[in-house]
């Protein structure tokens, strides 16, 4: 597993850094979306990897040690939601910026006409 | 600390962010009422931090050493649960970022928060984010806070419209959403090596952290550190900052004075609280790349300052000087250098506030054909256009000799920023450089620091005095710029402030020393976190 999860969080980062690095709004947009991804991946990974435990804590005394650490659970809940909020205004700036000057560059003007 | 007084902390977030979601249910065209409501909310945070400096001074004793006041959100004992801590730093940060906000709210209501919907909201907003940021003792809440501030941010550099705006937040907002990242990495990793968020809490556990794992701590620590470096502008990740500030409307960029030193007061803070003499293997591990990244900021904003061919352009490298010279100056370290550190942050953002809420008024004659595509047509059908459209004369009163007003005040400035005697900008400097020659041997990147601090203090002079003659002196054919009181207020009171630091320079000295003694003394803060009286039960 944790092979697994180290390689989608390996490839969701290098395939945001290349986006990002793009001349077009567009790839810029899904590269950070990706890196976002690759980063909430990431959080999860802090906390230790588990299978099978839940991170809610039953009434009375329990043993943490069968239980999934839920704060990153809950890091991770809100930097969706922050990241969500923030590419959507992104995008909103993309089209403004697209309307505005007419191309899609992140310059707002072609480099090499 | 009794009955409401201790709910006051929370104050300076809760009142901004409930305000600005009231302003939202009216309509943009009462315009006489959200300016008012927002005044009176940016008025009562200025009172908020002068209560907050009584409660956590016991009183207003300058030199008496008093303990930091943490609040507990949600009634959870710490660590478990969300603190604020109020101490002398961060009052000294809410002070200064409402008598800003304060004079730049002022100043946008002459004619700027017209030209375009929701300036009020998105200004409170931010001002929620900054203050909750600088209250804030744990890092996650940190970083919710630093995107409430950016969300708000974004708003007010797109604030008026226009190309140059649009293309500057685009970069603007991909940058910070990438640094918000960078600082999300951080944050998991420092949790993956501690197990813990809480600012009191890691300071406790860093130097328990068992060897194998300090690598993951300090490179966790790098990279938010690497996030907060880019809020603050340190070269080369500075690129950004001149371009966006010079873009976003006056009154929007002297706020934005602030944000870099949110950055600033982070690093400080966790440098001081997480990284000082007691945290084992991990003390001050940074502090070599403090000074070295903050003296090139400084030679690269000095160049700036000197090839920069706009005034704002000018301001823009100023704040990169500026911040250039904290970060060095945290990186060396000890109480004296602190104190002097303090007093510069306060000086030099008080008077760049003023810079940039100068900067229209002069320009304004010289680049009038240039000002007009500002007003643009909506971005989108929902935007409330019907003010722009109304004619300018209401801008004011016409004062004989605006131009010699204009003067007095950019002179002023000049020599504030440049730190040229006898104003604030001088005893900032002047400590700074005194505290740097305290120790008995003197280091050569002190020598270095000492040196960039006076070149760029001449660079800075050189720059202004080339725009000003351009601006001022050269005599233009048509009328002078029309100027009214209610600019002219908040630019006087901002140059008041700086004259105020002048004279009572010896108090605010000696608040500084004790600040900078407090920050020295992690104890404290983690006591004060630690006890933290709940709601229905004695206080300690």
């Amino acid at each position: 597993m944790e092979i697994v999860l180290a390689l989608a969080i390996g490839i969701l980062t290098a395939s945001g850094l290349w986006l990002l690095f793009r001349p077009r709004t567009f790839q810029v947009i899904l590269g950070l979306s990706l890196l976002s991804y690759a980063v909430n991946l990431f959080i999860l990974a802090a906390g230790r990897l588990r299978t099978d435990a839940p991170p809610i804590v039953g009434k009375g005394a329990a043993d943490p040690a069968l239980y999934a650490d839920p704060v990153p659970q809950a890091l991770v809940l809100t930097a969706i939601v922050i990241s969500f909020a923030t590419t959507a205004l992104l995008l909103v700036v993309l089209l403004a910026s697209r309307g505005l000057t007419g191309t899609d560059h992140v310059d707002g003007e072609e480099s090499d006409p | 600390m009794s009955g409401w007084m201790q709910h006051l902390i929370v104050a300076p977030i809760l009142l901004p962010l409930a305000v600005s979601g009231l302003l939202l249910a009216f309509d943009e065209r009462r315009r006489t009422l959200k300016r008012l409501v927002s005044l009176a909310t940016v008025a009562a945070l200025v009172g908020i931090a002068v209560m907050l400096l009584w409660l956590v001074t016991d009183g207003f004793g300058l030199d008496a050493a008093s303990a930091p006041r943490a609040y507990l959100l949600g009634n959870w004992p710490a660590p478990f649960g969300i603190v604020l801590v109020a101490d002398r730093l961060s009052v000294l940060m809410l002070l200064l970022t409402s008598v800003l906000g304060f004079t730049a709210l002022f100043y946008a209501i002459a004619r700027w928060d017209r030209s375009g919907p929701r300036f009020h909201v998105l200004f409170l907003l931010l001002l929620a984010g900054i203050n909750g940021a600088f209250l804030t003792g744990d890092i996650f809440n940190l970083f919710v806070f630093f995107e409430v501030l950016l969300a708000a941010s974004y708003g007010l550099v797109l604030h008026g419209s226009g190309i140059e705006r649009t293309s500057a937040s685009l970069h603007y907002i991909a940058i910070n959403i990438a640094t918000s990242l960078l600082f999300l990495i951080g944050v998991a990793m420092i949790y993956a090596a501690t197990g813990t968020l809480n600012m009191a809490d890691l300071a406790e556990r860093i130097p328990e952290v068992p060897s194998e794992d300090l690598a993951i701590l300090q490179g966790g620590a790098a990279i938010l550190g690497t996030a907060f470096l880019v809020k603050s502008g340190i070269w080369p990740l500075s690129f950004w900052l001149s371009r966006t500030y010079a873009a976003a409307a006056p009154p929007v960029a002297a706020l934005f004075a602030i944000m870099t030193k949110v950055g600033i007061y982070v690093i400080l803070r966790l440098t001081s609280l997480l990284f000082g003499n007691a945290s084992g293997g991990v003390a001050g591990f940074a502090d070599s790349w403090l000074i070295w990244a903050g003296l090139a900021t400084m030679v690269y904003g000095t160049i700036g300052i000197l090839s920069a061919r706009t005034l704002s352009r000018i301001a823009g490298h100023y704040i990169l000087v500026s911040s250039g010279t904290l970060l060095a100056a945290i990186g060396i370290g000890g109480h004296a250098v602190t104190a002097a550190l303090l007093f510069y942050l306060v000086s030099s953002t008080l008077a760049v506030g003023a810079l940039y809420l100068i900067i229209e008024p002069v320009g304004r004659n010289v680049e009038e054909e240039d000002k007009t595509p500002r007003i643009l047509e909506p971005v989108f059908d929902d935007e409330y256009t019907g003010a722009l459209e109304e004619d300018e004369d209401e801008t004011g009163i016409v004062i004989p000799g605006t131009i010699a007003i204009l003067g007095g005040g950019f002179i002023f400035c000049t020599l504030l920023l440049s730190g040229l005697p006898p104003l604030s900008g001088f005893i900032a400097k002047f400590a700074i450089i005194d505290a740097l020659f305290g120790p008995a041997v003197i280091t050569p990147t002190s020598w270095l620091l000492i040196a960039i601090i006076i070149c760029s203090g001449l660079a800075t002079l050189i720059g202004l005095t080339r725009a000003g003659i351009d601006l001022l002196w050269t005599p233009a054919e048509d009328s002078p710029p029309r100027l009214s009181v209610i600019e002219v207020a908040p630019i006087g009171l901002l140059l008041a402030a700086c004259l105020a630091l002048m004279v009572c320079a010896g108090p605010i000295f000696l608040y500084m020393e004790t600040t900078a003694v407090a920050l020295g003394d992690r104890s404290a803060y983690i006591e004060a976190v630690r006890h933290a009286p709940r709601a229905g039960e004695a206080g300690p």
